[in-house]
């Protein structure tokens, strides 16, 4: 099973192995990272749930897994996760539609 | 949910032994998750010892009225286990010449022991701190339990109460339709006569614990959470949040099992391992005693019925404080639970 697949839900737990190559390079990114999602001007609960929106946005299996649980474990409904997704979708999908605005001003200035 | 606990149901996970084998057999992949007992000889702490017994944790029966998702008591409506006045006598006369200070009581819903309020009365009497923890709805589950909130005030009690979240949904998931509603009706008559209000000596403390097969967040931010929730939208007001983990016994670990959740739920409690969360935990400080009279290191070793090691103290007949406080404690597996994060107990985390 684990050689079928490039994703496994196992690796995930093995995250912090990555300092294993490069030690000095790991622990700065796991402190960074701690330091990052402790509660300051945004409760912890607001940044579980923007992870979670980036991570649809990166589409990483493993930031999906891992701020689900983490959002659930902030207190976060399903409302709110389900809305910090569309959140996703939204800038996704505006990202491609804002880029109409370049297409008709190309338009524009090709046709008579 | 099913509304027969899994004793009734004659289900395997109802006897204590079964589920100990489950806990401690290996992975789908052939395994062994890394035994509880080597994490604590790492940690310095094999055996774990008592620090010094300040709380006497009495089980004062299984019976309730709810069947939460969750239970690790398998408690329920068809719960016949119920302790006796003499009993209750017995855990007084222990403890009315020691130092130990707060009488914790649990159950089930401990307010169905019919006895329970004599017992409160006279707990007050030797001046112990009486912490009642209550399922709420039990208050609006008959008229004869509707002036509990009065009577707990009279005596001082310190109300610890159930609350898995400030939604409907997720409570509701865990312990049962409108026991949301109830609750927070609950809570209200709580405030009115004081409990969780500033200056009133009454307090009046929720425990969240997580509605699936995930650990609890930090209880600092998830106080903060439920405070405003709550007093948003119900005017409740209340004193500290305990975040309490779901240990994998009984009826929860019926769930993991059921969903899927078993073996990453049980990882992640390993993989969580707090160093400092282990000194912290609640069995060092505490014994707990069951609706029979016997004791145990902890309410989990009491659904487990794991006795004390030494035959002459397994029983409060033979309360022996000193030699109490020399026993060896047991764990097993499902103490991973007490020590992941940032350490569970029943006052909440620990480190």
């Amino acid at each position: 099973m684990s050689k079928k697949t490039y994703y496994n839900a196992e690796d995930l737990n093995k995250f912090g192995n990555i300092s294993e190559f490069s030690p000095e390079l790991g622990k700065k990114f796991f402190d960074y990272y701690a330091e990052v999602f402790k509660e300051g001007e945004l409760t912890e609960r607001e940044k579980a749930l923007i992870a979670l929106a980036v991570s649809h946005t990166v589409q990483c299996p493993y930031c999906i897994d891992a701020y689900t649980s983490g959002s659930l474990e902030k207190g976060a409904t399903e409302g709110q996760m389900m809305e910090a997704v569309h959140i996703a979708a939204a800038i996704r999908g505006g990202a491609s539609l804002v880029h109409g605005v370049q297409m008709m001003n190309k338009t524009k200035e090709l046709l008579m | 949910m099913t509304s027969a606990t899994l004793k009734r149901r004659q289900h395997l996970l109802s006897y204590a032994k079964k589920q100990l084998d489950f806990l401690n057999q290996p992975k789908e992949n052939g395994e062994q998750f890394t035994s509880f007992e080597s994490k604590l000889n790492e940690t310095g702490l094999d055996p774990l010892k008592p620090t010094k017994i300040d709380n006497f944790q009495i089980n004062v029966g299984y019976m309730c009225n709810l069947t939460c998702g969750h239970c690790h008591v398998d408690a329920g409506p068809d719960r016949k286990e119920i302790m006796t006045r003499e009993t209750m006598q017995e855990c007084i006369n222990s403890i009315k010449d020691t130092d130990i200070s707060t009488v914790d009581l649990t159950g089930g819903a401990p307010e169905m022991n019919p006895d329970f309020r004599w017992f409160v009365e006279e707990l007050s009497k030797i001046n112990k701190k009486v912490i009642v923890r209550s399922n709420l709805t039990i208050i609006l589950a008959n008229p004869k339990y509707n002036d509990l909130p009065e009577f707990f005030a009279k005596h001082k009690v310190e109300v610890v109460c159930s609350m898995p979240h400030f939604t409907r949904l997720r409570t509701d998931s865990q312990r049962g339709d409108g026991v949301f509603d109830k609750s927070i009706t609950a809570l209200q008559m709580l405030n009115e006569v004081g409990y969780g209000k500033e200056g009133s000596g009454l307090m009046l403390h929720l425990v969240h614990n997580p509605s699936g097969a995930f650990m609890p967040g930090s209880q600092e931010s998830l106080q903060k959470e439920f405070k405003k929730k709550l007093f948003d939208a119900f005017g409740i007001v209340f004193n500290d949040l305990y975040a309490i983990t779901n240990l994998p016994i009984s009826r929860y670990l019926d769930y993991l099992i059921n969903s899927g959740n078993y073996e990453n739920y049980m990882q992640k409690l390993i993989d969580s391992y707090n160093p400092d969360a282990a000194r912290n935990v609640m069995c060092r400080n505490t014994i707990s005693i069951s609706w029979d009279g016997y004791l145990y290191d902890c309410d989990f070793n009491q659904m487990l019925e794991m006795k004390l090691k030494d035959e002459k103290l397994q029983h409060i007949k033979n309360f022996d404080l000193e030699a109490l406080e020399a026993r060896e404690i047991l764990v097993d597996q499902h103490c991973y639970g007490c020590t992941a994060g940032s350490g569970s107990s029943c006052g909440g985390a620990t480190s």
